[in-house]
């Protein structure tokens, strides 16, 4: 029977998501309904397109609908690389003639020939309706890489469809950065940290001890040229802490010889100093010891709480990959963490979750994503200190530290780093409304 | 090649288009789509998003949902969001995937209204067209549903009702072009019921009907004008009413075409009949062939690109053509514009023109000898100049200055 607009319906509404879920009564690990989702105005987590052009000269050519084209061509915009992109347009009769792959090579042709330049490396992201019409991406690539042999094709994907199938697309877009090096002599002096989208802290744990046993150390991040990007497949070992970064790995471990070690990105000083203590036993050099660094991140953390005080404290997922075991280490030392905004927890956060929810169970967990977080964001300004853009947003603050995954901070740096933020942003209110609206933190943009 | 871009940005999609002519509505709007839909739309897309509360989502459409046909999980989740939220009516509307797997848009729309009791609509946009497609289908949709019949017919007494249609941030951002159009409507004597829709209440949409005549002011309006006139006989006038010269005009349009029911443009070639085929007018008003391209080119979505094509010839004597972007009703362009929908179609139609007036992200293709006029738009730019984007209704000289 039909109602009058407005008009509300009879079951009662579930309001955890706006109040908050205490962790006590949370599952792990996802504890909110999944179904339809809403999209915050915080944009500061990086993209596919972002991630691509961290290959030095690559350019980038997208084929899908409009629909999905446009979010990416002004992503390319936003950043003033739109030299660097191109895309071809899939319309209503590619999908029913059957000529997908010659839209694709004939449409990569055309543009590769209207170039000003020939890049060494081309990008083609293929999306959901190559997947989902059986496209034959083996012989496009054959084609284009047979017609053009002075470029380095690499298969990437714009296909969320598939972010439930296998690997998602932020981990295959980290796997296929590294997809166009070619198989080198590998030395034992070079080692590559892969997968991140901002360069490795050089003030961190890993890279003075990279460092100070003699390695050179090569990271995308700061290849400044093609031939640098290529010298990354000289690595003996290829050092991922991203969780996301992981999967291309293996692959790369696979595919060029070098060795692949994951050492989790982590916030807690026994799983930092035990990702170290692997890192210096593959390579064979000696463990420092740590006991200076843990007497650091004691007096920082004491030197904080003394200025923060009781403040309520909220920390989303975009700042780091293990919101939680910030969460744990802040609540431990005795903060007044309230919230943690996540939509869900990755395997590595089950144990800091569960320590959580036997300890902390009165911590708040808020989604991201939810239909009623349409309404969440507090309208009046409030004094949080917020630990991430999400977090900033939804907590209405000025108060926040502006950072997204990680940005490049790694082991007991990641710690004393963050803490500094901390006491920068209850010291200097930032402009919350316009810095998370910006996409792609770091990136050079327009806006 | 067709369908190939290699520097310039593609239009907002049909998709965009049906969430931003419902945003002020009290609807809820879902993308029928994976990922990535609702951050395009929210960030690049909809200037209200921050201020304006709205709802929009996306369905998250999985893999396995699409092979499996489980639009069970879409109409669930619909079902429990509308629990929670209370929308005044729901729409689903399309892309690809639900286009490639035969998505039964009217079928879950109706499956989605008996369970929730809530109107519902099921527009099946595919994310392969332009934002105009997509906003004109939803606004007729509304004007279907929403419209009442008219209570109180020539509402507005001695003046002339009227709605204006096709108003969005794609085409108009937040600079009030919205409200300058109704204030030019009103100083002219008219009574404006609505506009569709920005800044109107969906109470005051709802006595459309009452209207003499409407307003289109983009393509996005034609859809809704479409279905006034069948609904009730309501003529309209196609017309984007910019400068003094072609306000004059229009307004003698509009109360032409309340006079005699017929739907008319105006956009440069004088008042005609919807149909009926454009005849260019020089500046004086005399009937002339144009002979070769037109020194200006205005590139851009069809009925605004005319209208500052057509002020353009009325406040400089400069010939105008546009190249069309986007989709355009038929009868409307006049010979020597073009229908322009990919860069290779604009790149010759841009040959020897003395100058350009597009958004800043065609430049890279413009001739360099040309001079370039940066016009932004929300529908190609996104947000990147929306602080540049003129109100050209209330100060058409910001743009006819730099010619």
């Amino acid at each position: 029977m039909l109602r009058r607009p407005g008009e509300p319906l009879s079951a009662p509404a579930d309001d955890r998501a706006e109040r908050g879920l205490p962790i006590g009564e949370a599952a792990y690990p996802v504890p909110f309904r999944q179904g339809l989702e809403y999209a915050s105005p915080v944009r500061g987590t990086w993209n596919i397109v972002h991630t691509g052009m961290l290959i030095p000269g690559a350019h980038e050519i997208y084929v899908c609908a409009a629909g999905c084209l446009r979010g990416v061509v002004l992503t390319a915009a936003e950043m003033g690389a739109q030299e660097r992109f191109s895309t071809v347009a899939v319309r209503e009769h590619d999908l029913l003639d059957g000529d997908m792959e010659e839209l694709v090579i004939e449409g990569v042709s055309d543009i590769i020939e209207k170039l000003p330049k020939r890049p060494p490396a081309v990008l083609v992201y293929t999306s959901c309706v190559h997947h989902f019409t059986g496209c034959d991406l083996d012989m496009i690539y054959r084609r284009l890489r047979e017609r053009y042999p002075d470029i380095d094709f690499t298969d990437c994907y714009m296909n969320p469809i598939m972010r439930k199938s296998g690997l998602t697309p932020d981990q295959l877009m980290r796997a296929r950065l590294y997809a166009g090096l070619h198989a080198r002599p590998i030395r034992s002096d070079v080692v590559s940290i892969i997968g991140n989208d901002f360069p490795t802290d050089e003030d961190s744990d890993l890279m003075e001890i990279l460092r100070g046993a003699g390695f050179t150390v090569r990271e995308i991040n700061s290849c400044r040229t093609y031939e640098e990007y290529q010298e990354m497949a000289e690595s003996a070992y290829y050092i991922s802490y991203y969780p996301s970064a992981a999967a291309g790995g293996k692959i790369l471990e696979e595919r060029l010889g070098g060795r692949h070690l994951y050492l989790p990105y982590s916030l807690d000083p026994d799983e930092i100093e035990a990702n170290l203590g692997k890192l210096c036993e593959a390579l064979g050099i000696a463990c420092p010891d740590f006991a200076e660094k843990r007497a650091a991140v004691k007096e920082a953390l004491a030197k904080t709480l003394e200025l923060v005080g009781d403040t309520p404290i909220a920390i989303d997922y975009t700042y780091c990959p293990r919101p939680l075991s910030l969460a744990r280490l802040l609540l431990d030392a005795g903060f007044a963490v309230e919230r943690v905004y996540a939509d869900s927890f990755t395997g590595e956060e089950k144990e800091d979750f569960a320590y959580l929810k036997a300890h902390y169970p009165q911590l708040l967990l808020f989604p991201t994503i939810h239909p009623k977080m349409r309404w969440s964001a507090q309208r009046e300004p409030s004094n949080t200190l917020a630990v991430g853009q999400k977090a900033a947003y939804f907590t209405n603050t000025d108060r926040f530290v502006n950072i997204v995954e990680g940005g490049g901070m790694i082991g007991y740096e990641a710690i004393l780093r963050t803490l500094e933020l901390m006491r920068d942003a209850y010291l200097q209110p930032k402009d919350m409304r316009s810095l998370v609206q910006i996409k792609g933190w770091g990136c050079e943009g327009c806006l | 090649m067709k369908q190939t871009a290699r520097i310039i940005s593609t239009y907002s999609a049909d998709v965009f288009g049906v969430c931003s002519a419902l945003y002020e509505l009290g609807g809820m709007t879902i993308m029928h789509d994976a990922s990535g839909c609702n951050s395009t739309y929210t960030t690049h897309d909809e200037p209200r998003w921050y201020d304006m509360e709205s709802m929009i989502y996306i369905s998250a459409l999985s893999e396995m949902e699409a092979v499996m046909g489980d639009d069970a999980k879409l109409v669930d989740d619909i079902e429990a969001a509308a629990r929670d939220l209370h929308p005044a009516f729901i729409a689903v509307a399309g892309t690809p995937i639900p286009t490639m797997t035969g998505f039964d848009f009217a079928g879950t729309a109706a499956l989605i209204e008996r369970r929730t009791g809530i109107p519902t609509f099921g527009f099946p946009t595919t994310g392969m067209n332009t934002y105009v497609h997509g906003a004109s289908m939803a606004l007729a949709g509304w004007a279907e549903r929403f419209v009442n019949e008219p209570e109180n017919a020539g509402a507005g007494g001695a003046q002339i009702a009227v709605n204006l249609l096709g108003v969005t941030p794609l085409d108009f951002s937040v600079n009030g072009t919205d409200r300058s159009m109704r204030a030019f409507l009103e100083a002219e004597g008219f009574d404006v019921l609505s506009v569709w829709a920005m800044g109107s209440t969906p109470a005051q949409m709802a006595r459309a009907g009452e209207a003499k005549v409407n307003l289109v002011v983009s393509a996005v309006g034609l859809g809704a004008a479409k279905v006034l006139r069948r609904r009730f006989g309501t003529p309209y006038v196609v017309c984007f009413p910019c400068g003094k010269a072609l306000q004059r005009e229009a307004a003698l349009a509009l109360r032409e075409a309340a006079y005699t029911g017929e739907d008319l443009v105006c956009l440069g070639d004088g008042i005609r009949r919807l149909g009926d085929p454009a005849e260019r007018k020089g500046a004086a008003g005399a009937a002339q062939t144009p002979a070769g391209p037109a020194p200006i080119a205005v590139i851009g979505e069809g009925v605004t690109s005319l209208g500052i094509a057509a002020a353009i010839e009325k406040e400089t004597g400069q010939r105008a053509d546009v190249l069309c972007a986007t989709e355009c009703g038929k009868g409307i362009l006049r010979g020597g514009d073009k229908m322009t929908p990919d860069e290779d179609d604009i790149i010759p139609a841009l040959t020897g023109r003395r100058v350009i007036i597009a958004d800043p992200l065609y430049q890279p293709i413009c001739p360099p000898e040309a001079k370039f006029i940066a016009l932004p738009t929300e529908a190609f730019s996104g947000r990147i100049w929306r602080k540049d984007m003129p109100d050209l209704v209330s100060d058409f000289g910001c743009l006819a200055g730099k010619l």
